[in-house]
């Protein structure tokens, strides 16, 4: 049920990020014109669509719409094989520019001792944060916190429950 | 089983200074002692036309009772109502089967002051174990009461009372992800609760200062952990850590001056530093990659008692402070022990301890190892010793609500307290107060 639930989230975020990423390489070479006009003139871009051109947002809307909430294992930190295109977009999208800032929440499930969770979570969101960091993201532009148990997603005692409070979540300007 | 099952219900009255009304928790015994001591607490006498301004021995037998060694008699049973040692038919007390009476009255001293005289007997032989006058005002009526409990426990036990502390714990209101954390402290049978911080982002791990004056504890409401030490009676407050990472586990050396606590630095590495609060210092203590967390002191401020899971599961280590760079484990029995806390004699360590699949409360034995589980839930967390260290408090769930429970240290005696709504979790007990 979790898994395939978590499989649709993934294979939902593939299909949206292959849509997306064929429009995502033509704005790239307009904004490189783009760029040129606003060194001269600095025009704002009252065009709606524009947001979508700007390489920046498109990289953003495809990371949020990869996923921003990566699953763990009991008692792990490892992230999971289902959930490195969620860290790879994100990474595209810190890459695009240096003052891009994300921060990781990582979380635990209720079982066991609250500040051993806390640990927990820190493991998580730090095995996160190598990751991106693998993957050319500075150490400036990553800020963890770990909940542990304290914020969970759900409540309820159950595997279903655990399983969506083990948990790293992207965040962006919070 | 053959064990004297009672059951008792305390409705906690709304607090008069901060009242949290959300948090009130009733106290149900759940399991008492099989063998406990029959006593009779008489209604104090108050000589006066007005109704008496208190009831003091409602509350002594209240306490009495909590403690799982007494069985108070019911007022409805007791035929007579003496107020003082002369008036006492031993005979009829003994009919009634009460190894023990408290008689006493309340008399006005003038203005908001009152005065109570009480004393204690031994109803088989007549004999006149304790008797005391203590005084009070009208809003310390409570505490004094607490204080006659305490003494008459002394006395027939040989153990200091624990019935005028208090406790602290954490409450959070709400369905997630929109949770209200409040930090309350209470008298340790649930009454007269102060709220001490408030917020919608989460608050855990309160520690009580030595002298009972403050508490430690998380604070997440700057979008990420912080330390903070506040005063209970001024509300003063002050942050005391808020570096990069994790800041959290606060423990109070015991001689007030120094904090053990839990950092995760920029490397995301959890290990365990001391800071010095009069001068900032700070020090680290441990240095494995593992997650070191959950510090306690012991009793001489020379050692601390640490969770690490170095060795893959967590388990209890000890380090010396002077000398920190090697750690000896502790614990060796289960795949999990976790958030040590030393018992006031310092020989025994509680923890929470994976039962066949069980988190419960446990305590191990230092010298031994030997491990004792105590409780019997399915998540039961942080535990906390009572500081005459015959009770420990500790978190549990009730149909899938947080809540606290005691168990004496023999696992005899079990109690719950559950909050009203909400979840209730991680109570701390505070240490004797001063003046003894």
């Amino acid at each position: 049920m979790r898994v395939a639930q978590l499989m649709l989230i993934v294979m939902t975020g593939f299909a949206l990020a292959a849509c997306k990423s064929k429009p995502a390489t033509l704005p790239d070479a307009s904004n490189a014109a783009e760029q040129t006009t606003a060194d001269t003139g600095r025009t704002t871009d009252t065009d709606v669509s524009g947001s979508a051109r700007d390489p920046n947002e498109q990289a953003k809307q495809i990371a949020l719409q990869t996923g921003t909430i990566i699953y763990f294992d009991y008692d792990r930190a490892e992230i999971k094989a289902e959930f490195v295109p969620i860290v790879t977009a994100h990474a595209k999208y810190l890459n695009t520019s240096s003052t891009n800032k994300i921060r990781l929440e990582g979380h635990s499930d209720e079982r066991g001792s609250r500040e051993y969770n806390i640990g927990l979570g820190e493991r998580r969101a730090q095995a996160v944060r190598r990751a991106l960091m693998l993957q050319g993201v500075t150490e400036a532009q990553i800020t963890t916190v770990s909940y542990g148990e304290e914020r969970p997603a759900v409540q309820g005692s159950d595997e279903s429950a655990y399983a969506k409070n083990r948990r790293v979540e992207l965040v962006y300007g919070r | 089983m053959l064990n004297l099952v009672r059951s008792l219900a305390v409705v906690a009255l709304v607090a008069l200074l901060a009242p949290v009304a959300n948090a009130q928790l009733v106290i149900e015994i759940t399991r008492g002692q099989e063998n406990a001591v029959p006593i009779a607490v008489v209604p104090f006498g108050w000589e006066s036309a007005n109704a008496a301004p208190f009831d003091v021995a409602q509350v002594v037998a209240a306490d009495l009772q909590r403690s799982g060694r007494f069985a108070p008699v019911d007022r409805k049973d007791m035929i007579d109502r003496p107020t003082a040692g002369d008036q006492i038919r031993f005979q009829d007390w003994r009919y009634l089967k009460s190894d023990f009476i408290v008689v006493g009255k309340l008399t006005p001293e003038g203005g908001d002051r009152y005065a109570a005289q009480f004393e204690l007997y031994n109803v088989l032989n007549g004999q006149r174990l304790a008797g005391q006058r203590l005084t009070a005002t009208a809003s310390s009526m409570r505490a004094m009461s607490h204080r006659i409990a305490d003494i008459i426990f002394e006395q027939l036990t040989g153990i200091r009372g624990a019935f005028s502390t208090r406790i602290a714990f954490v409450s959070a209101e709400g369905t997630p992800p929109k949770q209200q954390y409040t930090l309350i402290v209470a008298d340790a049978d649930g009454e007269n609760q102060q709220k001490i911080a408030s917020s919608s982002e989460p608050i855990m791990s309160p520690s009580w200062s030595p002298d009972g004056q403050s508490l430690a504890y998380v604070s997440f409401e700057s979008r990420s952990s912080a330390i903070y030490i506040q005063t209970l009676r001024s509300g003063e407050r002050s942050r005391v850590s808020a570096r990069a990472g994790i800041n959290g586990a606060p423990a109070w050396s015991p001689d007030g001056g120094t904090l053990a606590l839990t950092l995760s630095r920029k490397d995301g590495d959890v290990d365990i530093y001391t800071l010095k609060l009069s001068s900032q210092t700070l020090t680290r203590m441990t240095f494995d990659p593992g997650i070191d967390t959950e510090p306690v002191w012991s009793n001489d401020g020379r050692k601390l008692y640490f969770m690490s899971d170095r060795a893959g599961g967590p388990q209890i280590y000890e380090i010396d402070v002077d000398q920190p760079t090697r750690a000896t484990r502790v614990t060796f029995e289960g795949t999990y022990n976790a958030r040590p806390r030393l018992s006031p004699d310092g020989k025994q360590l509680a923890v929470v301890h994976l039962d066949r699949g069980n988190f419960r409360i446990a305590v191990v034995d230092l010298q031994s190892k030997g491990v004792q589980v105590l409780s019997p839930g399915r998540q039961d967390e942080s535990p906390s010793f009572a500081p005459n260290g015959a009770t420990l408090i500790y978190a549990t769930q009730d149909r899938g609500r947080g809540v606290l429970a005691t168990v004496s240290v023999d696992g005899r005696v079990q109690q719950r307290l559950a909050a009203s709504s909400g979840d209730v979790r991680e109570p701390v007990w505070s240490p004797f107060p001063a003046g003894r």
